[in-house]
């Protein structure tokens, strides 16, 4: 591709991104696995970057993954994020920053369904008012908060402690970025960087004295594919997926994977020890696996948050290895201890993953 | 019942099929193509001949529940189709009209209802802690189990706010405000989606020979959670 091509790609998808005012909605995943990551968004938005972020403790689930699995209808979710919509006029604000990616994609659908059919809007509005007497108006913008960090990278950088650096062998450590599918394959335009060359990740790593590792299948699903997880029986094709990215990435000798999605990093790190399980093969050095971590973790590691307050205790494949590598020191005693220092028992692992 | 027709009344329908030319390249980049005996160039062929028995056919197979709903497919194909948006219409019409439980991938819907579904309606969460029941997760492996046998302690550890009030990660969701997502299921049609997968679900149990536990015939959503035959993948 030439690169007057390349340069052209990119310009048009470069994205608006809202700088401050932010009413934050959860991700269901990102609370059950890395409800620590969540916590680090906000102080982070909070402490270190002064901006004015919000939480209504009545949101809900958007519904999506319902929705993705088809047992929720396309009127229910519309409404179900109008609501959310609603909370967030209420309480004085225009600019949505959502923590899952497959709300992201979710309210990027819905809102480009209400632009393309204004009569959908208007039964939407009409299911709303009759449900709830609630009344709202359509977001100004809509970031994931993995392009709020993006945005803020520089800032972040300023305030590094823990640069992207092997401190053994003084190189950027290498990293894997994996973007959630539903972040901009649906819409493009939606994301920085768009569907074929996302860059949300990419400046982030990059900012922090990072590289990034190419890879053959670098935009492959990591294969949560909803139904075929939700359901026990159809979890080969999940594993299967993932499988295939490891494989690939193998050679490239990654030191981390970093993704976006709520959901890709808890495959990424639960199927590597399955694979390890099934089939005794492991993708990272010395027979561990690759740590695998959420964008808002890594910027806590930068900034010198502790791993056990990020919540690195909740991850099945152990991200120790980074740890050493980027010189961060923690203790391995309190690694299950709760808040109190005293330990909450310990997983029986028969591997170090 | 024209099922063609029927399935134009549904946005992500007429979103997602815009006329096909059958190059196959959504195949080509399609994960449950690789992994399932699977092809999305031949679903919207299908559509397109607008053959009604052809197309029951279809809503009965076990074909049109192999995608992930990834959207790969959206970001190759020279027409701006979406097979997986046709997908999500061929399923909501097998729901809608029973056909869903003709297949074994069909079937697994009431699991995702009871599961999932039932989770948005009463907790107002898809997934929460108290249903990674390890021996239902063992992928989740032993720091799953960690989690689950302590979950309070380990939640409260990274800053969450675990069935308390206020703000915070899995906090309680306000019983006001599951009172409105309960209208907005019972005004939308929600309600009507779950009514519709436990209806013809149950038929299907009784046909099959589940008959324990009638309330909620927990033998079928067990069997229907870990069955496979085998037969999914390109023979």
């Amino acid at each position: 591709m030439k690169r007057e091509g390349k340069i052209q790609v990119w310009q048009e998808y470069q994205k608006e991104i809202a700088d401050d005012h932010y009413f934050y909605v959860r991700s269901c995943i990102r609370q059950n696995f890395f409800p620590g990551a969540e916590q680090t968004f906000l102080k982070i938005l909070r402490n270190e970057l002064g901006k004015d972020i919000y939480e209504n403790p009545h949101h809900t689930s958007c519904s999506g993954i319902a929705y993705h699995s088809d047992v929720v209808p396309f009127d229910t979710i519309q409404t179900i994020v109008a609501r959310q919509f609603a909370l967030m006029t209420e309480a004085g604000f225009k600019n949505l920053a959502v923590s899952c990616i497959t709300s992201f994609g979710i309210y990027s659908e819905i809102i480009e369904t209400w632009k393309e059919y204004p009569s959908e809007l208007e039964k939407i509005r009409n299911y709303l008012k009759r449900a709830t007497g609630r009344e709202f108006e359509v977001p100004q913008n809509v970031a994931h908060a993995s392009d709020i960090v993006y945005k803020f990278k520089e800032d972040i950088a300023c305030k590094m402690k823990f640069p992207l650096i092997n401190q053994q062998t003084g190189q950027p450590l290498k990293i894997v970025e994996h973007i959630g599918c539903h972040y901009s394959k649906m819409f493009p335009s939606k994301g920085v960087g768009g569907a074929e060359f996302p860059h949300v990740l990419v400046g982030m790593i990059e900012s922090w004295g990072g590289e990034v590792v190419d890879y053959p299948e670098r935009r492959h699903c990591c294969g949560f594919g909803f139904r075929q997880y939700l359901v026990m029986s159809n979890r080969g094709y999940s594993v299967s997926n993932s499988r295939k990215k490891f494989e690939s990435m193998e050679p490239y000798k990654p030191d981390a994977i970093l993704c976006n999605c709520p959901g890709c990093p808890m495959f990424m790190d639960r199927w590597q020890y399955v694979i390890e399980e099934m089939e005794g093969k492991t993708y990272g050095e010395n027979g561990r696996g690759i740590p695998v971590l959420t964008y808002e973790e890594l910027a806590g590691l930068v900034l010198g948050y502790a791993p056990w307050d990020l919540g690195l205790q909740m991850h099945q494949t152990n991200c120790e290895p980074l740890l050493d590598k980027m010189g961060i020191r923690y203790d391995l005693s309190l690694k299950y201890a709760g808040k109190d220092g005293k330990l909450i028992g310990k997983p029986v692992m028969e591997c170090e993953c | 019942m024209e099922l063609y027709q029927e399935l134009t009344k549904d946005i992500r329908f007429t979103e997602g099929l815009k006329s096909c030319m059958s190059c196959g390249i959504c195949t080509a980049i399609c994960p449950a193509a690789e992994f399932y005996d699977y092809d999305p160039r031949i679903i919207a062929c299908t559509i397109q001949s607008k053959d009604n028995k052809k197309i029951e056919d279809l809503l009965k197979s076990e074909t049109i529940w192999y995608c992930g709903e990834c959207m790969s497919c959206k970001t190759r194909c020279p027409r701006g189709n979406t097979p997986g948006l046709i997908i999500m219409a061929l399923r909501s019409l097998s729901q809608e009209l029973g056909y869903f439980t003709e297949s074994e991938k069909g079937r697994q819907q009431l699991a995702i209802k009871r599961t999932v579904g039932e989770n948005v309606v009463y907790k107002g969460y898809c997934v929460l802690p108290e249903s990674l029941i390890p021996e239902l997760h063992p992928e989740l492996g032993p720091v799953g189990e960690w989690i689950y046998e302590n979950s309070e302690k380990v939640y409260e550890r990274v800053g969450a706010n675990y069935k308390g009030d206020g703000e915070g990660a899995l906090r309680k969701i306000p019983q006001e405000s599951m009172d409105e997502i309960y209208r907005i299921f019972e005004i939308t049609g929600g309600f009507d989606r779950f009514d519709k997968i436990e209806h013809f679900s149950k038929i299907k149990a009784e046909s099959m020979g589940f008959t324990e536990g009638e309330e909620d015939y927990s033998d079928y959503v067990n069997h229907i959670f870990t069955t496979n035959n085998g037969k999914h993948n390109r023979q």
